[in-house]
């Protein structure tokens, strides 16, 4: 009824409504204006990363030495590391940064890849509710307190999305001999989703689930959940960095690219890195080869 | 979450004090939005006056395709998009991928089919009420949609606005085919997605509360210009 009245009383307009035009091409020319400005660009790189070097705050704490010393933006895109891994072989980014090491190497041998580097390490913890309805606090064997949590029939939230984490998840589940993809939808939960947001549904439903201590210390609803188990060598967890093959994609900023790989593994990244702290805590502990 | 009333108004001074990294993705929001409006009106509106006026076969299947696309999930189109901008895809060599500009592509894809259909069924209405007049002055089905566009422009604004609403809000798209780059493609949605996901509940909700507010004052401002529009027009008749 209103589209109708509006229509019929604008029926009747002859003279030209100059004002309504005059404001959209003053906001054409302002929009256009400020898309041209984004592409006139400095030098860039695109990092196919992870999740958790960017929720972590990493990032933000180590790029801007990067930058200001080489002048070369680096524009990060965190997705889990399958995603980036798959991304990165589409030629859809410079470098990878990420935490799957059989699958960085599958993608150097492939040819998607130049060269890996170990860039640094941290570790997976188990986390779960206070009440600890499987009882595995204070373990320190992650194959047997997945295996409590599998016999108790508690709830698991896993990451479910081929990412480094949930790929390292996968590994204690074979170690522990455990089908826990059976229960899919019953104790164990699939979120498909990252790291973060698993967390907030593990808090949400009070379940348990593997996690990188970085993202873990930074993440802000912890909720009723805390660290239960922690210190098994297995849950070591290390990032490597590769540059993208410029052969395979010619679009590649292999310069730019590679001084970033070098800076990363060179005693200033490796240094920045071992900086970042949050709430006390070192969360990286850089471990990179020191080159000739 | 009892820190929520802290965080929104912590949030809402940073807008007031004018914080540049908030006010930078606020704008971005903005930008791409509008431009993703302004195109789709270019590519819908005379497509949807066409459909409204145009007399061929298959006509009401084209109807109900458009109608249909009206609820294109917004991953799909981002993952579509991202195949067709990824270096890998037909449109790498533009590279495009992980810039504005492709923020804007996936939009245009999500809103032209809106800005269509609401303007097909504007327009037919209004068809309906002049065919006579149209007819008696001779004018051909084609050469009355300039007419019947400019005639219902006051209606058509509410099309852009339900386009604007969809584009503005959606979040699927654009983090996919934006990446989310900190200073290069962060806009408000994928900031509260990443805000959700490191467990800031309560900046998250707040960062929402002024997405929201944003809406709302896009909203009134072309109400009322459409209404003051719509006031000159009855004071020059």
């Amino acid at each position: 009824m209103m589209l109708m009245n509006a229509t019929r009383s604008g029926a009747h307009v002859t003279g030209e409504s100059g004002m309504i035009g005059t404001w959209v091409r003053a906001g054409v020319i302002a929009l256009g204006l400020g898309a041209g400005a984004a592409q006139a660009e400095a030098p860039f790189i695109v990092v196919q990363s992870t999740t958790s070097t960017q929720n972590s705050g990493l990032l933000d704490y180590i790029l801007p030495g990067f930058e200001a010393e080489t002048g070369i933006e680096v524009r990060v895109v965190a997705v889990g590391t399958g995603q980036a891994i798959r991304n990165a072989r589409n030629g859809d980014g410079d470098v990878l940064l990420v935490h799957a090491k059989a699958a960085e190497e599958e993608f150097v041998t492939e040819g998607w890849g130049v060269e890996r580097f170990d860039v640094m390490y941290n570790d997976f913890v188990l986390i779960g509710p206070k009440s600890d309805p499987a009882g595995v606090e204070g373990g320190q064997d992650i194959v047997a307190a997945l295996t409590a949590v599998a016999g108790a029939e508690v709830p698991f939230a896993s990451r479910g999305d081929d990412s480094g984490t949930h790929k390292a998840e996968m590994r204690f589940w074979q170690a522990a001999g455990i089908d826990a993809g059976a229960a899919s939808g019953d104790w164990y939960r699939e979120t498909g989703s990252g790291m973060g947001a698993t967390l907030n549904i593990a808090a949400g439903m009070g379940a348990y689930a593997l996690t990188d201590r970085a993202t873990w210390i930074a993440f802000g609803n912890k909720g009723d959940l805390e660290v239960l188990v922690e210190g098994d060598p297995r849950l070591f967890n290390q990032y490597g960095v590769i540059l993208v093959n410029p052969e395979r994609h010619p679009g590649v900023r292999a310069e730019a690219g590679q001084r970033f790989v070098d800076w990363l593994v060179g005693q200033d990244g490796q240094a920045a890195i071992a900086a970042y702290q949050l709430e006390g805590q070192q969360l990286f502990f850089p471990n990179a080869q020191v080159r000739p | 979450m009892q820190n929520f009333a802290s965080e929104i108004s912590a949030a809402l001074l940073l807008i007031l004090k004018g914080d540049a990294e908030l006010w930078a993705i606020v704008l971005l929001s903005l930008r791409v939005s509008l431009l993703a409006v302004l195109i789709s009106a270019m590519i819908g509106m005379p497509l949807g006056a066409a459909l409204a006026v145009g007399r061929f076969r298959g006509r009401r299947a084209v109807i109900v395709l458009l109608n249909a696309l009206m609820g294109l999930p917004p991953v799909v189109v981002g993952l579509l998009v991202y195949l067709m901008l990824s270096r890998s895809g037909p449109l790498g060599v533009l590279q495009l991928l992980y810039t504005p500009t492709a923020m804007i592509i996936a939009q245009v894809v999500l809103v032209t089919p809106i800005v269509a259909a609401l303007t097909r069924q504007v327009v037919e209405m209004l068809a309906e009420e002049y065919s006579e007049q149209l007819r008696s002055l001779g004018v051909s089905c084609l050469a009355s949609v300039p007419v019947l566009l400019w005639d219902a422009r006051l209606a058509l604004v509410t099309a852009l606005l339900a386009g604007f609403g969809r584009a503005i809000a959606e979040v699927g798209a654009v983090i996919i085919v934006g990446g989310n780059i900190n200073h290069v493609t962060r806009v408000m949605t994928t900031t509260i997605a990443l805000e959700t996901s490191k467990g800031n509940l309560a900046l998250a909700l707040a960062l929402g509360a002024i997405l929201i507010g944003i809406a709302v004052a896009v909203n009134a401002l072309v109400s009322l210009l459409s209404l003051r529009a719509e006031q000159e027009g009855l004071s020059h008749a």
